[in-house]
């Protein structure tokens, strides 16, 4: 097939200019700070701590003096956290919901921070787009959920629930219980991981690519082919917007899933 | 087919399979989430005031959904 690679001038070993295709390269970049040590710190790392800095910042002059009639700062990180609290943990627990909303809200903002530094000028990568964030955020899920639910349940009535699901005749449980332990206890923080990883890796690329491809037809280009340079950059800017959507949406999930997963695991049978 | 004529076919067709098998994975959940959405949109026109529930619910559908689409796209990327 005709890739734009055939079009093109494909790069120089010296880098300049050409079309560059992204590859997963891009979520491995070197080093930047402590270099050598087991601590060093890659440009994800560094927007990892960026981001970290920022959010406790924005909750910490939100509610540093918090007012009976809340003032402007306040009232955004009031409506943030009322998001999670009623729209994600009461929406999905119920009353119950405000036990997990400490947990969820964390979640929930330390994944838009990280999300959203993809479409951010300057930053330009997510911090959940290299496996170990996600990875770490669905393993925390996934010992709460089941920490929560054999503390509700018990042990033995826990992995009874999960496992043998009532209503259903004997031979059957041949055939359920291992899809029921797979899919509950190894696809559930897989799906968690892959989702969000997939998403944001998947995001990046395509916007590497949509730039990149503006910037080899612009200038590389003879021609006609300026004009597809045009109409690739007006696509890479539809995509970065769509990407912020992207970044909220995923967010968004993770902590719904992880509220339905905790609800499903406390939850007492009717 | 003669021998020449497959070599000549191979040759002629260049790229990566990576690509065919995430479009293959992207058939069924494009087809499901379509329709998931399609259904809760009925649902929320049929019925305004279900619309916080039903929301909610097709945003959990499309992630089950979509996840297949997306460990294909993982896939492409882990089996070169």
């Amino acid at each position: 097939m005709l890739g734009l690679g055939n079009f093109l001038p494909l790069s120089g070993a010296e880098g300049e200019g050409g079309f560059h295709a992204p590859s997963t390269e891009e979520f491995f970049p070197g080093g930047l700070l402590f270099i050598g040590t087991p601590y060093e710190m890659s440009r994800i790392n560094l927007i990892m701590v960026l981001m970290t800095f920022v959010i406790v910042f924005f909750f910490i002059s939100a509610f540093a003096r918090t007012r009976f009639v809340p003032a402007k700062l306040q009232n955004m990180g009031e409506i943030a956290l009322d998001f999670v609290r009623i729209n994600i943990a009461e929406e999905v627990m119920g009353h119950e919901g405000r036990k997990y909303a400490p947990y969820l809200a964390t979640l929930f903002f330390m994944l838009l921070g990280f999300n959203i530094t993809g479409v951010i000028p300057g930053l330009q990568i997510s911090g959940t787009s290299v496996i170990a964030v996600p990875l770490i955020l669905a393993f925390t899920s996934w010992v709460i959920f089941n920490v929560q639910g054999i503390r509700h349940h018990g042990v033995v009535q826990y992995f009874k629930m999960n496992l043998f699901p009532p209503g259903v005749p004997a031979p059957i449980y041949l055939l359920v219980t291992p899809i029921e332990a797979v899919s509950t206890f190894i696809l559930r923080p897989m799906t968690l991981t892959i989702r969000l990883l997939a998403n944001m890796m998947a995001g990046h690329l395509l916007l590497v690519l949509f730039f990149s491809a503006t910037s080899a037809l612009l200038f590389d280009g003879q021609g006609f082919l300026k004009i597809f340079g045009l109409a690739a950059y007006a696509m890479g800017f539809a995509f970065t917007l769509f990407e912020v959507l992207v970044a909220f949406l995923q967010a968004y999930i993770f902590t719904l899933l992880t509220a339905v997963y905790i609800s499903g695991a406390t939850a007492d049978e009717h | 087919m003669s021998n020449i004529a497959l070599i000549a076919a191979t040759e002629a067709v260049s790229g990566n399979l990576n690509a065919i098998g995430y479009g293959l994975a992207a058939i069924g959940p494009g087809i499901g989430i379509g329709i998931l959405v399609g259904k809760a949109l009925e649902g929320i026109a049929r019925q305004p005031e279900a619309t916080g529930v039903l929301r909610t619910n097709m945003f959990l559908g499309i992630a089950f959904t979509e996840a297949l689409a997306l460990i294909g796209l993982v896939a492409g990327f882990l089996f070169v």
